[in-house]
C-alpha cells in the first residue's frame, strides 16, 4: 500500500465524507427546525432527528480524520447508524404511529433515496478496507 | 423566487453533474474548467437566492420560513464546499464529489420551490 492509499479521507473514502457531510448537514438541518419550531407535536421523532444529525456529524469528521481513535470512533457510528436506520425504519413500516413526523431514517431513509441505509453499509466497507490496509 | 430562474439552476446544476460524471468514468480529477462551470453554476444561484430575499421583505416570507432560509443558505454553499472538498483530491474521486455536490442542488431548488408555491404568511 502506497502512503496515498493509507489516508482514509483520500480515494473512495474522499467522495464518502461528502456524502456523510450532506447527510450531516441535511440532519442537523431538520432536527433544528423540528426542536426549534413545533418540539410538542412529536418530541420522540424530534430527538430521534436530532441524534440521528449527531451520529451522522460524528460519522463524518471521523470518517475524515486518519489517527487510530477516530477509526474506532468512525466504526461505532457508522454500526449505530446502520442499527438506528434498521430499527427505526422496521418500526415506521410496522407502526407508523409511534413516529407521528419523519426523520432520515424512518422508512429505511425513503425520503433521502434509501441512501441511509446503504451510508452505513458503504462506511463500514470502507472502515474494513483501511483498516486491513494500515496493519 | 422566479420560476424560469429555478429551471436554469436545475439545468446548469444537472448538466454540470453529468460533465463532472464524464471526468469519474475517464479517471480524471477535477481541473480549472471544473472550477469555472461551478462559477457559472453559482452566478445563477446566488442570482436566484438575492431575488428569493429581497421578494421575501416585498411580498412576505413563506410560511415555513425557518426550513426556506436553511435551505437558501445550503444552495449557496454546497458547491463551493463540494469544490473545496474535491479540489484536494488528485484522483477520479476528486470529480466524484463534484457529481455529489452539483446533484444536492436540484434537490434544494425543488423544496424550495415546493415551500415557496405554498404560500406566504
Amino acid at each position: 500500500m502506497s502512503e496515498q492509499a493509507a489516508h482514509r479521507a483520500s480515494g473512495p473514502g474522499r467522495l464518502l465524507v461528502a456524502v456523510y457531510a450532506v447527510f450531516a448537514l441535511a440532519a442537523s438541518a431538520r432536527a433544528g427546525v423540528q426542536i426549534a419550531t413545533k418540539f410538542d407535536e412529536a418530541p420522540l421523532a424530534y430527538l430521534l432527528s436530532a441524534f440521528a444529525a449527531v451520529v451522522y456529524i460524528v460519522a463524518t469528521v471521523a470518517l475524515a480524520r486518519d489517527d487510530a481513535t477516530s477509526l474506532r470512533v468512525a466504526l461505532v457510528a457508522c454500526s449505530v447508524e446502520l442499527v438506528g436506520v434498521l430499527v427505526v425504519g422496521t418500526v415506521t413500516v410496522v407502526d407508523p404511529g409511534d413516529f407521528p413526523d419523519d426523520t432520515v431514517w424512518s422508512m429505511y431513509g425513503r425520503g433521502y433515496g434509501f441512501v441511509p441505509l446503504v451510508l452505513p453499509v458503504l462506511g463500514l466497507w470502507w472502515l474494513r478496507r483501511r483498516w486491513r490496509a494500515n496493519r | 423566487m422566479i420560476t424560469v430562474l429555478n429551471y436554469a439552476v436545475i439545468v446548469a446544476s444537472l448538466a454540470y453533474a453529468a460533465w463532472a460524471l464524464v471526468a469519474v468514468v475517464t479517471g480524471r480529477p477535477p481541473r480549472e474548467p471544473y472550477v469555472i462551470g461551478a462559477g457559472v453554476v453559482e452566478i445563477l444561484i446566488l442570482l436566484q437566492v438575492v431575488i428569493a430575499i429581497v421578494m421575501m421583505f416585498v411580498d412576505g416570507a413563506p410560511d415555513e420560513t425557518a426550513t426556506f432560509i436553511g435551505y437558501l443558505l445550503t444552495v449557496v454553499v454546497v458547491l463551493p464546499l463540494g469544490l473545496f472538498w474535491a479540489l484536494a483530491e488528485k484522483t477520479r474521486w476528486g470529480s466524484a464529489v463534484l457529481v455529489v455536490a452539483a446533484l444536492v442542488i436540484p434537490v434544494l431548488v425543488v423544496r424550495l420551490d415546493q415551500i415557496w408555491s405554498a404560500g406566504a404568511a
